[in-house]
């Protein structure tokens, strides 16, 4: 059974203006759902790098003073090659955290690791109490990335922290980008391991397609989106409704599983995040652009540092290059992987090269491997039970890719193609060669080991740095370095929808409204003229913009009602047309989780003894005498017929626009005839009415 | 015939009539029906049939039998119209009532067999052999047959259907050839009753709703005034022309596709000389017609060699017009001079472009594909707008790689619908290296080196169209040569080239072996071209390029082996590939490009980097290279022992080609008459001794490879002619003992090759070259192989065999 709802509002809060990073609230039936946590970290590239070992050349920048030669802001800004840096710990621009109350938030969907890196600002500082749902592959490579990133900027402690700047109306005098830097105010240092571990502490682990019920009211979950390991899009649903979530998706073949279209069907509203950030650079293009660029530079005996994140695109990357190194004859050439995380971030291969390096005559099976290299590590796995289970469960789960990836990281490893270390100390300093290939973090240039090598290879034109995570413009990642003599390329490898892609989703799922960040309905502003690099559908997409507070336009407004047995029992229906029958319900409406349940009504007390007591059921309205229900249509010219033959004359009939108006003009008297209603208007001769009345129910049905 | 044949003949025709003997094949049957036409052709078919009564029995065999196959009955009606094709014989299978039996409603025509497409295709092909005469005209005409070719216009089966189209056409100009004779241009009432009949046939169908009907009747005149060139065309399409016309008024216009056919094949024939309305006809059309059907009619209008200019302009301007539409969505000022100056203006629009992304990048490449098939035609349009096209090229490329921006909404959805078209950038590119033939203004010239380079840069180009961005790029460098002919470039291209060779690096690392290989080919072709030019070789050799394009030699592609196999040796040739040496990195000795190839020759596993290093080695001898020049023999030598070993026939004939040019070497060129001086020759025939040139020209003449074999026999001949002139004497005295060779000779011929020669005399080769019957080996191995197998007697055993008839007569293999 079902109820027209026409008190409930769905809204959506946005607390990002990053669309790749995006951080929403959705108020949605009773319940406030938060869509990612996303954190941008872009303005770390307003701050100088922290550089692992001690730099001259950046302990010895100049102050930056005023115009007028003010110079009280010296200790906090430097100056390198024109452009003025914050000489301070970084800090992180958070999710807006006044548009709404976030303690009020129940759950927090993840849909992939890159975005729950705010995830301990909002846990642990806004009285959130709530669950956090996130699969097992996000939640384990989200933590590495966060690990990652407080050890990174933990390990280099610096004692100063610049807050002057911030002052407003210093902010003005100051020259761009910092002048033009966003809620510089809300601006926080980075999170400490004891709060990331909080933070996850609350989420809960959940599968693909893994039904949660919240509240009994909605019901979230989580689809392969094709992105990344363990990346999802959300669909957020009540009997009624359904909201589809869809942030960082991807449709190309080589991630880990295919992306769960036919799911996202019949939504009312879509949410679309997470496109790509370079829609006019085709990912394969890049990979063979960067592929070109670092065989050029090593054939040439120079070395290439690739700054990334410790999972994602390097597991794409040296997919790639394994493909590619023997060819190009780079075989000697060592790879190092430096990350404080390349231990935990090789933690399953690990797992599994116990088991794995014994047999590699057994296969076990795995459908369609999606790589070369699937058939590397389809050899080394073994029939042992246990793994078995486990690769199973995981292949069930997250595709072939998931083992296959770390089975082929463990491979590198083992025959020596990949070497890996947590940072440039120890015994990296022993084992390094040179040229060679350095993929380490962090792609803001800003904190990791990167650093170091950007100060120790900057100096040679023979050296290159490939950009390849779009997260960062290259240009101003690299500010602090100039002048710099070492090559530059920029080949972002970014695998998420394109509007192409876009538009044929839209076109095959079809939502009734879809939802998404102002940046996609409009062309990017250094090519306003590319009307194909936006989002493109009928009726045009809804546009948010961080702070904003967005109407979800919703159609259909029900809610599923139970009738209990005994109730539906009692029931009378009656056929009022072939296949539709009607029946009359005197209940109660009980409302309690969500749930609604119409109840018999309780049965009036009778009156014990003569004692004039309170009845008890007072508590519920009283039941009145219940008129018939009527039903069905006044066939005119009968009508007058029957007017006719009970003895009223000088009758005249009149179209209107609704129905009819029959005019008995003896007796002075209008009937108004429409679809659903008939009035009869007549002098205080309430007598004549209720003939009137009569007559016109004779053409009705009762029930 | 010949007796055998003769001899053969009733058995085989005994076999064709017995339904339970299943006929080997098609194939066969056509070979039998070829070898019919050949002997009738040569001799008469009427005395071919006295002498062979079993042939006429097998005709009317084919009549009487219900349960003949389809393929032989169809078998029988064409080789009944192979013989009918005489008059005479014609005639006398006429008295036999044959022909009205197997052509007329007696025959296949009313029976169960007339169902399968192949007899009725066979009684087609049938009719249209035998319609060579008047006699067979007038069969045609009271048999009925002609009624039933226009029902088989519409056959299901294509192929009968086209075939009975095409019949008419034939039974037409047969019939109208004769009357036609010596006057200008018969009148209908004069057209023989057939001729009537067919063209009546037409008027009908072209007055019919049926689009089907129209459309047959629009192919039968295509053919007609494609194929006939009698002076009564002019008098057919002046009593259709007004039915063609009405076709054009209606609306929507039936068969578009086949009225731009009929009209073009008009226009091709002699009709034009005397109905100037044709003309005005065609303009109609070109206006009426979408842009998209149009432009076929435009490109063939303007392939004509004579037709009105204004008509030439108009169909011009079909052609123009998308690419007009292209510039003026790019256009920020009206001032700029586009396409169609003067045209109207609604012909400019963008809007006019089709909505649709498949329509418009259709009319885009289609246009694009016209212009490019005109452009080195005489009869192109004059003045050509060169430069207005070279914008255009221009700027759809800008178009499709997002660089161009439009001027207008409209010109934005043209935009959306080119960024990344593959398709329209293929064949934008190739327009832009035909363009190359013209000159531009240097503006141009300048903007056109950009949007190559673009291409070249971009990662996202696809290999398909990075290599016609290469051969475009080719095209302009070459044009850009000054003067013709010069070596050297222009300034622009100069430092384009600087920054071709810079691109062409990171090509060579790609991932992709396909770009690696059109990189590779690119960097051939302009070392081969600018190799010997200073700053040319200035850049590159201080680039990366001589040192990746030598890694290369070890891609595990053998494409990519083969093209840096050519890149190595051009720039080889041209002193380019110098070990590297620098303060830092001290030369470290490398193995020399000769010696690098040889290692190729000797153990690449694929033929392709094989035959490419035979290629290389054969233009460096030839061109005196400087590694080479040092010991040609010893070179010579090397190359001929793993050549001669090579399991690939081209690596082999390649070796040949090698010796050849040893050979013009040490004799002169081939083609001059004049024969060496003894002393010369005494020194030749040394070196070659020394190099084993003869042991492994000879063993070539017995390779199993017939190329192999006719290269080597070219090449011993030439050595003959040169070293022992006909009429020469031959020396007195001792005669040098050639018996061991030619013992080897045989059993070489025997195909035991492994035996060596031994050490040579220069007299026992000579000798040997004279006892060898060289022109007759030329001749034999100038048939083909199947010479033996192929000859008429075999075939009649082979389908004998097939039943069984010869007994255990061997098959020929195939």
């Amino acid at each position: 059974m079902e109820q027209r709802n026409g008190f409930m509002g769905h809204f959506q809060y946005c607390l990002s203006g990053h669309p790749t990073l995006p951080c929403n609230v959705l108020k949605f039936k009773s319940t406030t759902i938060m869509l990612d946590c996303g954190l941008d970290m872009t303005s770390t590239l307003n701050f100088l790098p922290l550089p692992l070992v001690q730099s001259p050349r950046l302990s010895s920048l100049p102050g930056w003073s005023l115009k007028d030669g003010n110079a009280f802001l010296d200790k906090e800004l430097k100056e390198c090659s024109g452009h003025v840096f914050v000489d301070s710990v970084p800090e992180f621009c958070l999710p807006e955290t006044e548009l709404i109350d976030l303690s009020t938030v129940d759950v927090i969907l993840i849909s992939n690791y890159h975005c729950m890196m705010a995830l301990p600002y909002i846990t642990e500082h806004t009285g959130f109490t709530g669950t956090v749902y996130a699969t097992e592959p996000t939640v384990q490579i989200g933590r590495l990335l966060m690990e990652e990133l407080v050890n990174f900027i933990e390990r280099v402690p610096k004692a100063q922290s610049a807050s002057l700047w911030k002052n407003k109306d210093i902010q003005r005098l100051l020259p761009s980008p910092l002048k033009d830097a966003v809620e510089v105010s809300t601006w926080r240092r980075c999170y400490t391991m004891q709060e990331v571990n909080s933070a996850l502490s609350k989420i809960q682990l959940v599968g693909y397609s893994q039904k949660i019920e919240l509240f009994g009211a909605v019901q979230v979950t989580p689809l392969s989106s094709g992105y990344a390991l363990g990346s999802s899009n959300w669909i957020i649903q009540s009997h009624y409704e359904k909201v589809s979530y869809v942030s960082g998706s991807s449709l190309l073949t080589t991630h880990p599983q295919p992306m769960d279209q036919a799911s996202l069907k019949n939504s009312d509203v879509l949410i679309l995040t997470g496109l790509t950030q370079i829609p006019t650079a085709n990912p394969d293009g890049m990979v063979g652009e960067f592929c070109s660029n670092l065989a050029l530079t090593v054939r040439n005996g120079g070395n290439v540092l690739v700054p990334c994140y410790p999972s994602g695109v390097i597991y794409d990357l040296l997919e790639c290059l394994y493909q590619y190194i023997d060819s190009a004859g780079l075989s000697s050439i060592p790879f190092y992987f430096i990350s404080p995380v390349a231990n935990s971030s090789l933690e399953f291969s690990q797992i599994f090269a116990e088991w794995l390096c014994h047999n590699k005559q057994t296969k076990v099976y795995l459908p369609e491997p999606p790589f070369p290299h699937a058939e590397v590590a389809v050899n080394m796995l073994t029939q042992d039970v246990s793994l078995s289970l486990l690769i199973n469960t995981l292949h069930f789960q997250y595709g072939a890719q998931f083992i296959v990836y770390f089975c082929f990281i463990d491979w590198l490893i083992q025959t020596n193609k990949l070497k890996h270390y947590p940072s440039i100390h120890g015994d990296f300093s022993n084992d390094f060669r040179q040229p060679c290939v350095v993929f380490t973090g962090h792609p803001s240039l800003r904190f990791g080991d990167v650093v170091h090598f950007m100060e120790l290879w900057g100096k040679s034109s023979l050296n290159t740095v490939i950009f390849t995570e779009p997260d960062f413009s290259y240009l101003e990642a690299l500010a602090p370095y100039q002048p710099l003599a070492m090559k530059c390329v920029y080949c972002p490898i970014d695998t998420r929808l394109n509007f192409i892609q876009v538009s044929k989703l839209l076109k095959e799922v079809q939502p009734l409204h879809v939802v998404c960040p102002e940046q996609y309905t409009q062309p990017p502003p250094a090519q306003s003229h590319r009307m194909d690099l936006m989002v493109d559908c009928q009726p045009p997409a809804m546009s948010y913009r961080r702070a904003e507070v967005l109407a979800l336009p919703f159609k259909r407004r029900y809610e599923k009602i139970e009738i209990m047995p005994e109730l539906a029992d009692s029931l009378v229906p009656m056929e009022i047309k072939p296949g539709i029958s009607l029946a009359t319900v005197s209940a109660v409406l009980r409302t309690k989780d969500n749930k609604h349940v119409l109840q018999p009504p309780p049965r009036p007390t009778q009156p014990t003894g003569g004692k004039k007591r309170k009845r008890a059921s007072d508590d519920i309205p009283d039941c009145k005498v219940l008129k018939p229900l009527l039903s069905g249509s006044i066939p005119v010219d009968q009508f007058v017929q029957t007017l006719e033959k009970h003895g009223f004359s000088d009758i005249k009939v009149e179209d209107t626009a609704k129905g009819h108006i029959v005019l008995l003009q003896e007796a002075e008297t209008l009937i108004q005839i429409e679809e659903d209603s008939t009035h009869i208007i007549c002098d205080d001769d309430e007598v004549l009415r209720v003939r009137l009345r009569d007559l016109v129910l004779k053409f009705l049905q009762k029930f | 015939m010949d007796p055998e044949c003769a001899r053969l003949l009733p058995a085989l025709c005994a076999v064709l009539a017995d339904p339970r003997q299943p006929v080997a094949d098609d194939t066969c049957l056509e070979k039998l029906l070829d070898w019919f036409k050949a002997v009738t052709e040569a001799g008469s078919s009427l005395l071919l049939l006295q002498e062979h009564p079993c042939l006429v029995e097998l005709l009317f065999h084919a009549l009487r039998a219900q349960d003949l196959s389809p393929r032989t009955l169809s078998f029988a009606l064409r080789l009944a119209g192979v013989f009918a094709a005489q008059e005479n014989c014609f005639q006398h299978l006429q008295q036999g009532e044959l022909l009205p039996g197997l052509f007329g409603e007696p025959g296949p025509l009313g029976a169960a067999a007339w169902v399968a497409p192949s007899v009725r295709s066979g009684w087609i092909q049938g009719l249209r052999s035998l319609a060579q005469h008047p006699s067979a005209l007038r069969f045609l005409a009271n048999s009925g047959a002609v009624d039933t070719i226009f029902s088989l216009q519409g056959d299901p089966s294509l192929f009968v259907a086209s075939a009975a189209g095409q019949l008419l056409v034939h039974i037409l100009d047969l019939a109208m050839r004769e009357p036609a004779e010596g006057r200008v241009c018969p009148q209908a009432w004069d057209w023989p009753v057939c001729a009537r009949k067919i063209v009546c046939h037409l008027e009908d169908c072209l007055r019919s709703d049926a689009a089907p009907r129209v459309t047959q009747a629009l192919h039968v005149l295509t053919t007609t005034f494609g194929h006939c060139h009698g002076l009564w065309t002019q008098g057919l399409w002046v009593q259709l022309s007004p039915l063609v016309a009405c076709l054009l008024e209606k609306d929507p216009m039936p068969a578009p596709h086949t009225l731009v056919d009929l009209l073009l094949s008009v226009a091709r024939s002699s009709v034009p000389s005397s109905d100037p309305g044709l003309w005005e006809t065609v303009a109609q059309t070109l206006s009426r017609l979408s842009p998209t059907q149009a432009g076929p009619l435009a490109a063939g209008i303007l392939k004509l060699q004579d037709c009105p200019q204004a008509l030439r302009i108009q169909a011009f301007n079909v052609l123009l017009q998308p690419l007009a539409c292209v510039l003026e969505a790019a256009t920020q000022a009206p001032a700029t001079p586009g396409l169609l100056e003067g045209a109207a203006g609604d012909l400019m629009a963008v809007d006019t472009l089709p909505p649709s992304k498949s329509a418009c990048v259709g009319l885009l490449c289609s246009a694009l594909a016209h212009l490019e098939l005109l452009q080195p035609l005489p009869q192109r349009p004059s003045p050509w707008p060169q430069a207005p096209l070279l914008a255009a090229a221009v700027t759809i490329l800008r178009f499709c790689n997002g660089s161009a921006a439009p001027s207008s909404e409209a010109g934005g959805r043209l935009c959306t619908m080119l960024v990344g078209c593959v398709r329209v950038q293929r064949a934008a590119l190739d327009f832009l290296g035909v363009l190359s033939q013209g000159l531009g203004p240097q503006e141009l010239v300048t903007q056109v080196f950009a949007v190559l380079l673009e291409y070249l840069m971009s990662p996202d180009s696809s290999p398909m169209v990075l290599k016609k961005a290469f051969q475009a790029t080719l095209r302009w460098l070459l044009s850009s040569a000054m003067p013709p002919g010069c070596c050297d470039l222009e300034p622009c291209a100069q430092l384009v080239l600087g920054e071709l060779l810079a691109m062409l690096q990171k090509r060579l690392c790609s991932p992709c072996w396909e770009v690696r290989d059109s990189g590779l080919e690119f960097l051939t072709q302009v070392t081969r071209h600018w190799g010997g030019q200073a700053s040319f070789r200035q850049v590159l050799l201080a680039s990366e390029l001589p040192e990746l394009t030598r890694q290369l030699l070890q891609d595990p592609e053998s494409y990519v082996r083969a093209s840096a196999v050519a890149a190595v040796g051009q720039l080889s040739s041209w002193g380019l590939l110098a070990a590297p040496s620098s303060p830092e990195q001290p030369a470290i000795p490398q193995e020399t490009p000769l010696e690098a190839l040889l290692l190729i020759l000797t153990t690449d596993s694929e033929g392709f980097p094989r035959r490419a290093v035979m290629r290389v080695f054969t233009e460096w001898l030839r061109d005196g290279h400087a590694e080479v020049a040092e010991d040609p023999e010893r070179f010579v030598a090397q190359v001929l022992r793993a050549a001669g070993k090579d399991g690939d026939w081209e690596v082999r004939v390649q070796g040949l080609e090698l010796a050849l040019v040893f050979l013009e070497r040490l004799l002169g060129p081939r083609g001059s008459s004049a024969a060496a001086p003894p002393s010369v020759t005494a020194r030749a025939l040394r070196a070659l001794c020394q190099v084993q040139l003869f042991e492994f020209a000879f063993r070539s003449l017995f390779d199993c490879d017939r190329p192999v074999a006719q290269k080597s026999c070219d090449l011993l001949l030439f050595l003959r002619a040169t070293a022992t002139p006909p009429g020469s004497p031959q020396e007195a005295g001792d005669r040098p003992n050639v018996a061991s060779v030619e013992a080897a000779l045989r059993r070489w011929r025997a195909g035991e090759q492994g035996q060596p020669l031994g050490e040579l005399a220069p007299e026992a080769i000579l000798a040997v070259l004279r006892s060898m019957d060289l022109e007759a080996l030329r001749d034999t191995l100038a048939k083909s192989s199947d010479h033996v197998e192929r000859s008429p007697q075999s075939l009649l055993q082979d389908m004998l065999a097939t039943v069984g008839v010869l007994g255990d007569n061997e098959a020929d293999c195939y």
